[in-house]
């Protein structure tokens, strides 16, 4: 990018602050997802925010959702090339970096797609530099804009006559609004979107040269280690800064409340001086006990919601000829990227740069410019790619760490986490346990469905006020966001099922309007958010992984109960048409045997197989999928070897296929992961999964399974959401798969050997 | 501090050094090479992978002054971005990557396995990738390229 055009935007930026600020946050509501987003500089309704187009016609673009390796780089240079005429090598796409790019908010929940494909943002902004360039063609050559062709950045008239984007525009401001009725291309036009452009990223990542945050090099860098706490809680109680003083290259010893850091001229130099650095911690607050943890969620103090309540559920299970209860656990778990997290940070007197692989730039500004005490404007906060987050990782915190230790010294720094610091100290997925309640007709149907459930919950995303809210800012001195009891409030407005509290077969039904994707109109989701011993945060498909499992799971029950098919009790029970077409799909690409689960004459000993089935409407209305899981379960070692998914997708019109299967394999193998292996484990003081010996994560050696995944890419509806839809229904379509061809019913994720071998015992000992 | 030697990607480097610096931070920030990157200290996830006498090597937990004379090639040395190594064609061809922060520890395990024994089964591939770690859960497609190469090149070229 051109020095001019960021001296441009900046100057612009001046212009923007003496809007009213009620007029610029109208015009964010309007622009933005359903994101909070702050009024940075960068104006979102103005045109040259998203789209500058130089002299030789070549196209850079602004985005403020990022690429982490789910291919968000690829589809949104696609979009652009799409809705501008270009190829795609013509478009450059600068991402997160608040010197430049418009504040979108945090790239997160499944929500790049739609905010910047549909009508608002990115596609809008390229759509509308389309236009623009079509009505100044029609002046320069003097013909109706309806007689212009466009292609290749070339607008060519009737006569032959044609003029380039770079002799219309080149290099000046459009000075014009984002266009709301402007004309989007539709699927049908497509030859950029809807391809599977191979990823951009590919050569680079294969040959060893693509730049992560972790390569990143300023000119005088020093590397930085910090020192977490040993136990959970612990204070500084004193800090021997002579214990390292005899390591060469040392810079600094840094102290700030319960937050240390060292700092020294080579990282080698840096580890050995956090190695030894003797510091005095206090004892920490002491854990609650693993083994009962689940129950004690119950007894804490709770911030409800009452997602729906048709008042009538009691009355129900009274009448009812039968009464269905089930309990489901789901444990903490870690993002665990393969990389530590990793940032730099250049903190001067006055300014601040970070290079960060921060989901969430401009969050990120405002919380460093908290830290450092700096104003907003002098912060400028710069993604680069890390090892994928899969949500809030290290990522945060480490680019709260650069920048404390580089502000001590004035001087760029690099700070990279140990694996025992990434593990222990950061914001799980939340543990869950979730009470599952149905009324049964004497035909076996589910005439009423109540859900309760307590999620621990501790800090999360800082956002642009919370530094507490991950470990760092706790060291620093700020707290985080408490859990505030609070009883459950009527719920008035329609049912949004964004952590998929509500099971897909309920009604949904608020002051007579039904948004549910089910039949039952006897139905109470009441959630308990309770106070965590751990920082928790989003990891890939937050608290919908959680409750998905318990309602898909306690579905199986309920069909196995009335000797139903799983496929055909579900459907008895559905409503909303997207999710029964993903469930038939599914059903019909595994070539779904119709019969009730378990199987039946299943073996005692030896290895045994079966097959289960889950569906989701993601977040109520933002991806539907449906998974069926094929297992072998050893009965002897207790080992489940999933051979087979099969998944049916559905995530509005596709823009890249290959990026949407790509995620969804991943995604589903991620799932199996968490499903079979994956929980963090604590004693009384702290957490004890800090590496891949005692956290595991299955290596590339393993059997893998066959996966097909079906795209039904429906055209005339928006594009939503394709990366958390399908490892949602995982340890749900596997649990029901180790009923089916075992018999047993596993609750409590994950499903490990040692648990699936104990439960075989205690059924065939009982039986 | 001591003065190494150190041959990487058929350079000849000399450095000034602490010779129980592990070799990864040599590579990653002396060298300044993206290939080999951290990602647990520990051997336990393959990120830092380097091959050194033919064999992968941990360079997370091997001091530099253990290298010794041997050339040591990350995944930049195996080829360019206008010439990539068959291997890495493969993976490219195939997709195999989302973030691409492992790539390391899994194109060169199994290029080290296919030219050390180019008939390798499945199940000697799976038990040499058994300390390689993917998160983002890529497997299916890196299994694939993996393949492609042992079927279309290992054996028929020197590396």
């Amino acid at each position: 990018m051109s020095t001019s055009r960021r001296e441009f935007l900046k100057n612009a930026g001046a212009l923007i602050v003496s809007f009213s600020a009620a007029s610029l946050a109208d015009s964010l509501t309007f622009a933005q997802g359903p994101f909070d987003t702050h009024p940075s500089h960068i104006d979102p309704t103005k045109l040259d925010s998203w789209i500058a187009v130089d002299a030789d016609g070549a196209v850079t673009a602004y985005t403020g959702k990022c690429d982490f390796g789910q291919g968000m780089f690829t589809s949104q240079t696609q979009l652009v090339a799409e809705e501008l005429c270009v190829r795609i090598d013509r478009v450059k796409l600068i991402q997160c970096d608040t010197s430049v790019t418009p504040d979108q908010g945090t790239t997160s929940g499944s929500q790049s797609t739609p905010t910047n494909f549909n009508s608002g943002n990115l596609g809008q902004a390229a759509a509308t530099a389309r236009e623009a360039l079509i009505s100044m063609a029609a002046k320069h050559l003097g013909e109706a804009p309806d007689q212009l062709t466009v292609a290749d950045g070339v607008i060519t008239g009737k006569a032959g006559r044609h003029v380039t984007y770079g002799e219309l525009i080149g290099d000046k401001r459009f000075d014009i609004p984002l266009s709301t009725t402007v004309k989007r291309r539709q699927p049908v036009q497509w030859t950029v979107l809807g391809k599977p452009v191979p990823s951009l990223d590919r050569v680079a990542l294969m040959t060893g040269r693509f730049e992560f945050v972790h390569n990143v090099r300023v000119p005088g860098m020093l590397y930085g280690r910090v020192m977490r706490p040993p136990d959970v809680g612990s204070t500084v109680a004193g800090v021997d800064e002579a214990s390292v003083r005899q390591i060469s290259g040392l810079v600094k010893v840094v102290v700030r409340n319960n937050f240390v850091g060292v700092i020294a001229e080579k990282q080698w130099q840096a580890v050995q001086a956090a190695r030894r650095l003797k510091v005095n911690w206090s004892p920490g607050q002491g854990l609650p006990a693993q083994k009962t943890f689940y129950d004690s969620m119950r007894k804490l103090p709770s911030r409800d919601a009452l997602m729906v309540d048709s008042k009538d559920v009691e009355r129900q299970f009274s009448a009812a000829r039968t009464v269905v209860r089930a309990t489901y656990s789901y444990p903490f778990q870690t993002h665990g990227s393969v990389g530590t997290s990793c940032a730099v940070a250049d903190v001067k007197a006055d300014h601040a740069t970070v290079w960060s692989a921060t989901q969430s730039v401009y969050p990120t500004r405002s919380i460093v410019a908290k830290l450092l005490n700096l104003p907003l404007d002098n912060v400028r906060v710069v993604y680069v790619r890390g090892s994928a987050c899969y949500g809030l990782n290290g990522a945060d915190a480490v680019s709260f760490d650069a920048a404390l230790l580089s502000h001590a010294v004035g001087k760029p720094v690099r700070v990279q986490l140990s694996r025992e610091d990434e593990m222990a100290w950061d914001n799980f997925g939340a543990a869950c346990v979730v009470d599952q309640r149905a009324a049964i007709d004497h035909n076996g149907a589910i005439v009423a469905w109540e859900f309760e459930n307590w999620i621990a919950s501790r800090g999360g995303r800082p956002g642009y006020d919370h530094p507490g809210n991950v470990i760092t800012g706790l060291l620093a001195g700020y707290e985080p966001e408490q859990v505030k009891p609070r009883a459950p409030a009527e719920p008035t407005e329609e049912l949004r099922n964004r952590s998929n509290a509500a099971p897909s077969y309920v009604a949904g039904c608020i002051g007579g309007k039904c948004s549910g994707a089910g039949t039952i109109r006897s139905e109470r989701v009441l959630s308990h958010t309770v106070p965590s011993p751990f920082f928790t945060g989003p990891l890939r498909s937050p608290e919908r992984i959680q409750n998905t499992f318990a309602h898909e799971c306690f579905m199986d029950e309920l069909s196995a109960r009335a000797t139903a098919d799983p496929v055909a009790f579900r459907l008895q029970h559905l409503s909303e048409k997207r999710i029964i077409d993903v469930l038939k799909s599914a059903a019909e690409a595994a070539i779904w045997e119709k019969r009730p689960s378990p199987r039946i004459n299943i073996a005692r000993t030896g290895t045994v197989s079966g097959r289960g089935i889950a569906c989701v409407a993601y977040e109520g209305n933002n991806g539907y999928a449906a998974l069926v899981a094929e297992v072998t379960v050893d009965l002897i070692s207790g080992r489940v070897q999933p051979t087979r998914f099969i998944v049916a997708l559905d995530c509005g019109p596709v823009s890249n296929p290959d990026g949407v299967r790509n995620q969804t394999e991943g995604g589903i193998l991620q799932g199996m992961s968490r499903a079979l292996v994956e929980e963090v484990t604590w004693d009384d003081k702290r957490v004890t999964s800090t590496d891949w010996e005692t956290y595991e994560s299955p290596y590339l050696g393993i059997e893998i399974p066959k996966i097909d995944v079906v795209l039904m890419n429906p055209t005339g509806v928006p594009a939503i959401g394709a990366g958390e839809t399908a490892i949602t229904l995982v340890p749900a379509a596997i649990g029901n798969a180790i009923f089916d061809a075992t018999g047993i019913r596993l609750r409590e994720v994950p499903f490990t050997a040692d648990r699936v071998k104990a439960a075989h015992l205690a059924m065939t000992g009982s039986a | 501090m001591s003065t190494i030697s150190l041959k990487v990607n058929g350079r000849l480097h000399t450095l000034e050094l602490d010779p129980a610096t592990p070799l990864l931070f040599v590579l990653a920030d002396d060298l300044e090479l993206r290939g080999p990157k951290f990602g647990c200290g520990m051997a336990l996830c393959g990120a830092c992978t380097v091959i050194l006498r033919g064999q992968v090597v941990r360079s997370c937990v091997m001091p530099v002054s253990a290298v010794g004379p041997d050339e040591v090639t990350t995944l930049e040395g195996l080829g360019t971005p206008e010439k990539p190594h068959p291997i890495q064609q493969c993976f490219i061809d195939e997709g195999a990557a989302q973030c691409g922060f492992c790539l390391s520890g899994v194109i060169l395990t199994a290029k080290a396995v296919l030219d050390a024994k180019p008939t390798a089964s499945d199940e000697e591939m799976r038990e040499s990738l058994g300390g390689v770690l993917c998160r983002c859960f890529t497997h299916l497609r890196m299994l694939r390229a993996i393949r492609k190469y042992k079927e279309e090149f290992a054996g028929k070229r020197k590396a």
